[in-house]
């Protein structure tokens, strides 16, 4: 007679299947591929992860020492940190937060080379 | 009586993605149906130009939102028949994993969607409420809720811990549990019933005539299905699939219904058999010459064709997916239905219009 | 990959074999080869096998339409004509080229173009 009447009473005694979001937040999965970081002191400036990124969100600008990385060009593969030689990349667990405006990230690169 | 032109979408409350129908209709009958696509093009088959074949993988995951993991195994397995590589079999099971992951989370999409198209907005919920469970499996397990992005030419990029194999058998259980909790609303309940028996009916042998694919063409009760090929680990797994005779809407629905069971139960399977060792083969050169894919994605079957020269870019990729096949039959199943069945009818097709224009 | 290498006189009769046949229709895969010469393969399943029927085509020897035989192929000649700018004469649903593009638009975004390409090879 009252088909959806078990999964309603179930709902009842039940937790809330939802959470009031911006106050209250989940704790996140450990491997989740959040916002991309780079280590500024273990990086050389390879270039491999420009060239291996799909959506070519990373410059790496050698002259300069600099690391470039367009957040919104990035489609959060993971493929730059699996293919980085000296796992100066990294991805942290956490998204990034809605911005208000278009942004780059730049790591200026302190080498190795440059300071023995 | 006069007969008049509606257009039903690009923008539709049922529509999730943007095609457009011109119906003819003489009183509220259709007369004639005929699509517009074109509203989300992408072109991504000219990315090949642009992309080496390691990054297609990418571009490809991309094609569709739902079933992303389906299109970078199809992909992978394509390139890697080329190239000759034989995948360890560990990644053979690794990937069914989470390809039946993704398939179970589209299901449970669609079944959500389904009853929004006639109005149960309660068992939409529910549906999603289910469904959310899968996705922070994906999360948990590939560290990405909806483009899982696990595969790479050769094998896989994430391996699964016996804890997160355990996770996941245990969040499956209880899948499976408030699914049967939904049944009775779902296929027992008479409005149900009313706004889906006897809609939309395709015959078996219309349906394959008009190459339809996937839970269309065995809700008309042929049996085929892509996973009877045997790629990845299916053919080490008991599988038969799911037919239903009837040919109409509730026969689709009972297909995909059923196929959350089947999905659940195959990685059940599945987590049972896996062998332990290497995820991932080594990959040398470059593909050459010509190859053909297909894998079953929750809504048919995806073809891959590949071409290319030992150059670092794959010279053509053609994708072929499922709603692109299962659109035509869309022409023979609304004329002599009422326009208030169209948004039912459309849906029990499960479009996705992204996934048809790439 | 196996595929049988046809005339463009056959296809029509070839595909209504095929039909007798029983088999499926999968879809259609266009190649450019260059700059006016094309490669249309045309993809059939019957019992989880696949075959291939082969030919080739230029811009000024339109291939007839198959969907007098196989209605499905409409959608993907439709296609073929919008992004190779190839047309199939006796197309059932034919939309002039105006399933993806807009009206105005003339050239193909996926014919090989030399021009173009010694621009991108300059850079």
């Amino acid at each position: 007679m009252f088909p959806m009447m078990p999964a309603i009473l179930r709902n009842f005694f039940s937790k809330r299947a939802t959470r009031r979001y911006p106050p209250m937040t989940r704790e996140p999965f450990a491997e989740v591929r959040g916002e991309l970081k780079n280590e500024g002191s273990v990086c050389t400036l390879c270039g491999v992860c420009a060239v291996k990124c799909p959506s070519q969100c990373i410059v790496v600008d050698k002259k300069n020492a600099t690391w470039q990385w367009d957040p919104f060009a990035c489609v959060y593969c993971g493929v730059c940190v699996d293919s980085c030689k000296t796992g100066s990349l990294r991805q942290e667990p956490l998204y990034r937060k809605a911005a208000t405006g278009r942004e780059i990230v730049s790591v200026k690169i302190v080498l190795k080379e440059q300071t023995k | 009586m006069p007969v008049s032109t509606i257009p039903f979408g690009p923008q539709h409350p049922v529509l999730p993605e943007p095609i457009h129908l011109k119906l003819t209709v003489e009183d509220e009958v259709i007369k004639e149906v005929v699509p517009a696509l074109g509203y989300v093009h992408r072109g991504l088959e000219k990315l090949a130009g642009t992309r080496d074949f390691h990054q297609m993988v990418q571009i490809v995951e991309r094609v569709c939102g739902i079933c992303s993991m389906m299109h970078a195994m199809c992909y992978c397995e394509c390139v890697e028949a080329m190239m000759g590589i034989e995948t360890p079999p560990r990644a053979r099971y690794l990937r069914l994993i989470w390809s039946e992951l993704n398939r179970l989370h589209s299901h449970l999409l669609w079944l959500g969607l389904f009853a929004d198209s006639f109005g149960f907005e309660s068992l939409f919920m529910q549906f999603w409420k289910i469904r959310e469970k899968v996705m922070d499996l994906q999360e948990a397990t590939a560290g990405n809720r909806v483009i899982v992005s696990v595969n790479v030419i050769g094998g896989l990029r994430r391996d699964l811990s016996p804890e997160q194999q355990q996770t996941i058998l245990n969040i499956l259980d209880r899948v499976e549990d408030e699914m049967r909790l939904l049944e009775k609303p779902l296929l027992g309940d008479y409005t149900v019933m009313k706004r889906t028996k006897g809609k939309g009916i395709v015959s078996a042998a219309r349906a394959l005539e008009l190459g339809c694919v996937g839970p269309t063409l065995r809700g008309s009760g042929v049996a085929q299905d892509m996973r009877q090929l045997g790629y990845e680990a299916y053919g080490d797994l008991a599988f038969e699939p799911r037919v239903e005779k009837d040919g109409d809407c509730y026969s689709r629905l009972k297909v995909r219904y059923r196929e959350v069971f089947q999905s659940i139960d195959l990685i059940r399977q599945a987590m049972e058999k896996i062998p332990a060792g290497e995820i991932a083969a080594v990959v040398k050169g470059r593909p050459e010459g010509e190859g053909l894919a297909r894998v079953e994605q929750p809504r048919g079957e995806v073809f891959y064709y590949v071409k290319a020269d030992g150059k670092k870019y794959l010279e053509r990729i053609r994708i072929r997916t499922p709603t692109f096949a299962n659109v035509p039959v869309l022409l023979a199943m609304l004329p002599g239905m009422c326009l208030s069945d169209v948004p039912v009818i459309v849906l029990s097709i499960d479009p996705c219009i992204s996934c048809t224009e790439r | 990959m196996r595929a049988e290498t046809i005339t463009p006189d056959q296809l029509v009769g070839a595909c209504a074999r095929m039909k007798a046949e029983g088999f499926r229709f999968v879809t259609m895969t266009c190649t450019a080869m260059d700059e006016n010469s094309f490669e249309l393969l045309y993809h059939f399943d019957k019992n989880l096998e696949l075959s291939t029927l082969r030919l080739t085509t230029s811009k000024d020897s339109p291939v007839h339409s198959i969907t007098a035989v196989y209605f499905a192929a409409f959608l993907v000649e439709n296609e073929i004509q919008d992004l190779f700018g190839l047309r199939f004469p006796g197309l059932a649903l034919d939309y002039n080229r105006t399933l993806y593009l807009d009206e105005e638009i003339r050239d193909a975004p996926f014919c090989k173009n030399a021009a173009a390409e010694k621009n991108t090879a300059a850079e």
